[in-house]
């Protein structure tokens, strides 16, 4: 039993924390550290930087321009970054499409999209909701027929996160209508440009943009657009999902949340004295900080299968319920620290008069806001339902 | 990073596990656990030739581990087989008397049992300062009086390490023999021997006379050991239960089919992975400054942890699960009941807390 890194893996750490002190912007880390989120410039510039020094796709294989990395280095990587409050790696090109294309395209689908995602030429978004398939994705009806050299596409996808900002778009859409729902579902490319695509805005809790709604009306897809067989598209969304669950614990996420609550809890007073001294919110912050040390050894030791290149079974389920649980704790605890001082409407002018500790002028924003890390990705019950399957097999 | 159990911790666990499964069957254990003396002496021996108390020792005590890992894997087995040896005893002996040669070696081969006599009516935690009184005779020899409760082994031990105030103040730990005290055995509702201790000018030896710091890295020591054993049988109540769920049938179905169900089942596996590994940290930390820190951690997670396994255990059983011919309810008080010893989830959050405080 040990649970300290290797020194190599140790090395690799002090390589990327002094990487992270030197050449990530301040501007960008603070708007970070204050839960305002990083601006399409700041992931762009951000992008940039890492794909300089040739870690932006760190995981991918050296051929494609990656560095390789094993679970471990990817971790070390994600965590080192949440604390340096460096902005999350957009996933959509690098850690989903990528690998996919890796897997399942043809040779020049690797050398057209590849390069152009580690570049930033391409920001690719996901076409995988509708509002009729949620939970029950396999059911979606956005269809592809088929029209000589095209496929002509019809229908509606929605969450798709950060398309307003897309070139390009990933969709799984319908091909096949009899049989089980899952056989009948293609992987298929689009430009945004493309005649008959409309991208729209959906307005969230907090009053943010993240997330739009995209119409397809007879959207005509060239069919090399087509990544794997016609039909095999839930094979290739299940391999995807695989990529999707690395950091789905988020400790560093909650590492760097629970320093900040401290932090918070130390300087708002209650009745004359410090926060942290306030024995009912001081249990919570006990408690919710023994499940996060519990949660980053669970996290380990799944690494440490994952790195031997054992099979992952149940852990990532788990690992994403727990996470989100803890992170949404951690969001509650911000938000309740400020008191009165968490409800006005964060803007920049509010800054100004500094009624939040600096820093902290987002925390209701971000705890309605992260209400969607429990929804999203395969919702909780979802997860749960997948532990349960494994649970009942005689 | 390598969580992998060593070759010799495996040895032991594997040689832990059929021997408990072979000498202590379920119906072994409620014959013993609850009638005089409340466990099997016989078996308490075959632990000894086992070698099960050497794993909780260290080398430089004459033992073969006493790592914190040795301590979760043997506490661990005897959790799965809801043992009422008791083994508790014998490890915090071992760490209060690491510096009195003499005494080791009859706890290494078992002739000797003891139990610790911390907890007075009142002060069920609070192990500072005990209204048990020490009155100096000569060298380290003292007379004890006052009254120590519910103290875990007392009715199957024939030695006591008795906290008691010095006559200036300070805390002292003592050495008593049974044969000097009055002891009112009796089973604990879980099965296992415990008592009260009552001290009338009884003769004790003074084993360390400033002994705070000692008996706290101690009880650190026993409430890992009460996590690990917690675990172990989390880990037989979970298996008891996902077997129910797929054999009970009503409504046509094997009830494992409800959602409903299905999904507290998951959240007991996730807070057992949860148990798990924040036991590994802390027995990780034996040894080190953390781990005070880490014992209070893993003590108030698991305590909260047990008690949820053991109350949705039962109700997703529904009425067998109360029963007394069920296994699955003697897990359950087990539990429930490890909370109430040496400290409980809340006591040991409060030591969190204050820790926040001063961090």
């Amino acid at each position: 039993m040990d649970l300290s890194y290797s020194p190599q893996e140790q090395a690799f750490q002090a390589e990327v924390r002094a990487f992270l002190a030197e050449a990530l912007p301040s501007d960008i880390s603070s708007r970070v550290a204050s839960g305002a989120g990083a601006t399409r410039d700041d992931m762009e510039r951000w992008h940039t930087i890492l794909n300089e020094k040739g870690w932006l796709g760190g995981t991918w294989p050296v051929e494609h321009g990656g560095q390789g990395w094993g679970p471990i280095e990817l971790h070390i990587f994600e965590e080192e970054s949440a604390l340096a409050n460096a902005p999350r790696i957009v996933p959509f090109g690098l850690k989903m499409l990528g690998p996919v294309l890796m897997q399942f395209g043809t040779a020049a689908q690797q050398a057209e999209y590849l390069p152009r995602i580690l570049d930033g030429r391409d920001w690719w978004c996901q076409g995988y909701s509708e509002p009729g398939a949620g939970s029950d994705l396999a059911s979606l009806k956005t269809r592809a027929d088929r029209d000589g050299e095209h496929y002509i596409v019809n229908g509606q996808k929605t969450w798709t996160t950060l398309g307003q900002y897309a070139n390009r778009i990933f969709c799984l859409v319908r091909t096949k209508f009899e049989g089980k729902p899952q056989e009948g579902i293609s992987f298929l490319l689009m430009d945004l440009d493309m005649p008959g695509v409309e991208m729209r805005p959906i307005r969230l809790i907090e009053g943010g943009y993240e997330v739009n709604e995209v119409f397809f009306t007879d959207v005509r897809v060239p069919v090399g657009n087509l990544v794997g067989e016609e039909n095999m598209g839930w094979t290739i969304a299940k391999y995807l999902l695989g990529h999707e669950r690395t950091n789905i614990a988020g400790t560093g996420f909650s590492v760097q949340a629970y320093a900040q609550l401290k932090d918070l809890a130390q300087r708002v007073t209650r009745n004359g004295k410090p926060l942290i001294q306030n024995p009912l919110f001081a249990a919570r912050m006990a408690s919710v900080e023994a499940e996060l040390e519990a949660m980053k050894i669970t996290n380990l030791r799944m690494l440490s299968t994952a790195a031997k290149g054992g099979q992952l079974t149940h852990e990532p389920s788990m690992l994403k319920i727990k996470g989100t649980v803890i992170r949404q704790e951690l969001n509650d605890l911000a938000r309740r620290a400020l008191g009165p001082a968490a409800a006005p409407f964060p803007s920049e002018d509010l800054d100004n008069l500094a009624i939040a500790p600096p820093g902290h002028g987002h925390n209701a924003a971000g705890y309605f806001n992260n209400r969607k890390i429990s929804i999203y990705g395969g919702s909780n019950e979802i997860q749960r339902n997948i532990l349960a399957k494994g649970m009942m097999r005689p | 990073m390598n969580f992998g159990m060593s070759d010799d911790r495996r040895m032991l666990s594997d040689t832990l596990r059929r021997y408990l499964a072979d000498a202590y069957p379920f119906e072994h254990r409620t014959a013993v656990a609850y009638d005089a003396p409340f466990h099997d002496p016989e078996k308490w021996a075959d632990l000894a030739e086992l070698g099960v108390f050497y794993a909780l020792f260290s080398e430089e005590c004459g033992g073969m581990g006493g790592h914190g890992f040795d301590i979760v894997t043997v506490f661990t087995e005897l959790g799965r087989a809801v043992c009422p040896e008791p083994v508790l005893g014998q490890l915090l002996a071992a760490s209060l008397l690491r510096h009195a040669p003499d005494a080791l070696e009859p706890i290494l081969d078992g002739s000797d049992r003891y139990a610790l006599a911390v907890g007075e009516i009142d002060a069920p935690y609070e192990y500072g300062t005990p209204k048990t009184a020490a009155t100096h005779v000569s060298g380290a020899s003292y007379t004890l009086s006052g009254r120590k409760t519910v103290v875990y082994g007392a009715a199957s031990a024939n030695r006591f390490l008795v906290t008691a105030s010095l006559p200036n103040g300070p805390l002292g730990l003592f050495n008593v023999s049974v044969e000097d005290i009055d002891v009112i055995g009796y089973s604990m509702i879980d099965g296992g021997p415990a008592g009260e201790v009552v001290l009338d000018s009884s003769p004790g030896t003074l084993i360390v006379d400033d002994a705070g710091p000692l008996l706290e890295t101690t009880l650190d020591l026993g409430a890992l050991a009460l996590c690990a054993e917690a675990f172990g049988a989390m880990e037989i109540a979970q298996d008891m239960l996902v077997d129910y769920l797929k054999t009970r049938k009503q409504f046509g179905q094997p009830i494992g089919a409800f959602q409903a169900l299905q999904h507290r089942a998951i959240d007991l596996a996730i807070e057992i992975e949860q148990a798990r590994s924040i036991i590994i940290l802390a027995a990780s930390a034996e040894g080190t400054p953390d781990f005070p820190k880490r014992a209070a951690q893993a003590k108030h997670l698991v305590g909260r942890i047990a008690r949820q396994v053991a109350e949705e255990a039962i109700q997703m059983h529904g009425g067998i699960g109360i029963t007394w011919e069920y296994p699955l309810s003697h897990y359950a008080k087990r539990l429930v009941m490890i909370d109430h010893q040496l400290g409980d989830s809340d006591h040991h959050l409060e030591r969190l807390m204050a820790g926040l405080v001063e961090g």
